[in-house]
């Protein structure tokens, strides 16, 4: 494993807008860097399922419901769909939907120092 | 039948009492839907898919008399609670009065119906209890027949599995909530309701089909009613499927499972694996039993762990019809004295609320 804490620079502050992403390589593993607006997120590109490129999904929202015809729909861009078989990830934990428990993606802190977006790997 | 174990108050959920004739039911049907079924001339409303003299509808010995099997209280007490040393019976009538399309004429049927039952059984012995019947076509008048049979004798309501449409739609929610604000659980059983065939793909030609076909429109029912959201409206609803098998229903949870991670946001009131939902909700009766010729301990043990708990599973005669071989009863041996204890009545006394003390008459 690469050491705890070694700082990445993936992005100049800018290039990726809110709402927007970049896949970089990093030690020959790819990471999906997301902006949401108030801040940047990473996450493997490795679905945990089944292995899908898990960044390029969807994104869309959070979807509750207190009870049968209604919804609510909350946190828009920021639950992940997987491109694959469209599980749900949410973006600022990595977990999943469906099994946030046991079903999780690898996320890494993410950093600025006022012109680079920064990954700790 | 040796089905019973010591100390067990033995629960047969599924016994089919039958009308002796139409007229029987007119004491209890207003005179403008007397006159009505006189003027008309309709015989009456017997299944179709039961013909009386058709194989497998009846066991020996339950055609007395002039009516069709399970029409005679006394007939139906020797065989299904003297003979078996079964505590109770939950009567299931299949007479298909919710099948006619007048939503007036099969709420008035159903409600004379359920006094025929009141007065011609639950009164002919305690140890008899019986199902509401209902007609869908008119679910708030379904609603009010509910609120006012519920307890009296009457543990569960009965809607027939080819119902007018997916049991979970929104139309028919005025029955689930009259069932939950009750405390009777909703039996589904093969049976028309309407202008759906009893297969989901069309009318059948054959009684067989209809048979080895059965599992099929429950499975559509129960998927309606979990991702319709009638759990997550109505969550102290329970729901009982009858006489359609029991081992399909863990290939049903898998694949359900599998869907729901891909498409739980059409359904976000689905907030639980579709499996967690069933199993807290619904039973099923064990009769039939769709298991391998030569089932065993190790098969038994497989099947409860797919399943996920036996305290699903609810013991069943099907009296008076005579589909289900053998099975059941090699169930029953196979289990625990625990299990077996659940099956036979402890599961069932908890849902229909059944007094838990021995039982009131010697039995065989
Ligand atoms: S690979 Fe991502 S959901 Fe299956």
């Amino acid at each position: 494993m690469t050491a705890p804490g070694r700082a990445v620079v993936v992005a100049v502050v800018g290039e990726i807008p809110a709402g927007g992403r970049k896949i970089v390589d990093i030690d020959g593993r790819s990471v999906g860097v997301f902006n949401l607006g108030d801040g940047f997120v990473a996450l493997r590109n490795t679905c945990p399922h089944e292995g899908a490129p898990l960044c390029e999904g969807v994104l869309s929202g959070a979807l509750t419901s207190p009870t049968p015809g209604v919804y609510h729909y909350e946190r828009r861009g920021e639950i992940l769909r997987c491109p694959w078989h469209q599980w749900e990830f949410d973006l600022r934990t990595g977990r999943s939907w469906v099994d946030p428990d046991r079903v999780r993606v690898r996320h890494y802190p993410v950093t600025s120092d006022g012109r680079h977006v920064i990954v700790h790997v | 039948m040796g089905t019973g174990t010591a100390g067990t108050a033995v629960v047969d959920c599924d016994v089919h009492n039958a009308v002796p004739r139409l007229s029987a039911l007119f004491p209890f049907l207003p005179d403008s839907w007397v006159d009505y079924c006189r003027e008309t001339g309709v015989e009456g409303f017997d299944p179709a898919f039961y013909p009386p003299g058709a194989p497998l509808s009846a066991r020996p010995g339950s055609r007395v008399g002039d009516g069709p099997p399970g029409s005679d209280p006394d007939v139906v007490r020797a065989h299904v609670l003297d003979a078996t040393g079964a505590r109770w019976a939950v009567l299931n009538c299949l007479y298909a009065v919710h099948a006619l399309h007048n939503p007036d004429w099969a709420a008035s049927m159903a409600g004379a119906l359920n006094e025929w039952q009141a007065v011609h059984w639950l009164a002919a012995d305690p140890r008899f209890r019986a199902s509401i019947v209902v007609s869908l076509r008119d679910p708030h008048a379904a609603a009010e027949e509910i609120g006012r049979r519920a307890g009296n004798g009457f543990v569960q309501v009965l809607l027939p599995a080819s119902a007018p449409a997916p049991l979970g739609q929104r139309s028919f929610w005025p029955v689930y909530a009259a069932a939950e604000a009750a405390g009777v659980p909703v039996a589904v059983h093969p049976g028309v309701g309407g202008a759906n065939p009893l297969s989901p793909v069309g009318w059948p030609a054959h009684h067989v089909e209809d048979y080895a076909g059965a599992a099929l429109t429950l499975q559509s029912q129960l998927t309606s009613l979990v991702a319709e959201g009638v759990f997550a409206a109505y969550p102290g609803l329970r729901v009982v499927l009858l006489e359609s098998g029991v081992t399909w229903l863990p290939s049903l949870m898998w694949r359900f499972d599998k869907n729901w991670k891909a498409l739980r946001r059409e359904v976000p009131w689905v907030d639980r694996p579709p499996s967690q939902v069933i199993r807290e909700h619904v039973l099923l009766s064990t009769t039939p039993l769709d298991a391998p010729p030569a089932l065993d301990r190790a098969w038994v043990d497989r099947f409860l762990t797919q399943l996920g708990t036996v305290r699903m599973l609810l013991h069943a005669g099907d009296y008076p019809h005579w589909h289900h071989g053998t099975a059941p009863a090699a169930l029953l041996e196979q289990l625990s004295p625990a299990e077996r204890e659940l099956v036979l009545g402890g599961n069932a006394t908890r849902l229909y609320g059944l007094p838990e003390e021995a039982g009131c008459r010697p039995v065989a």
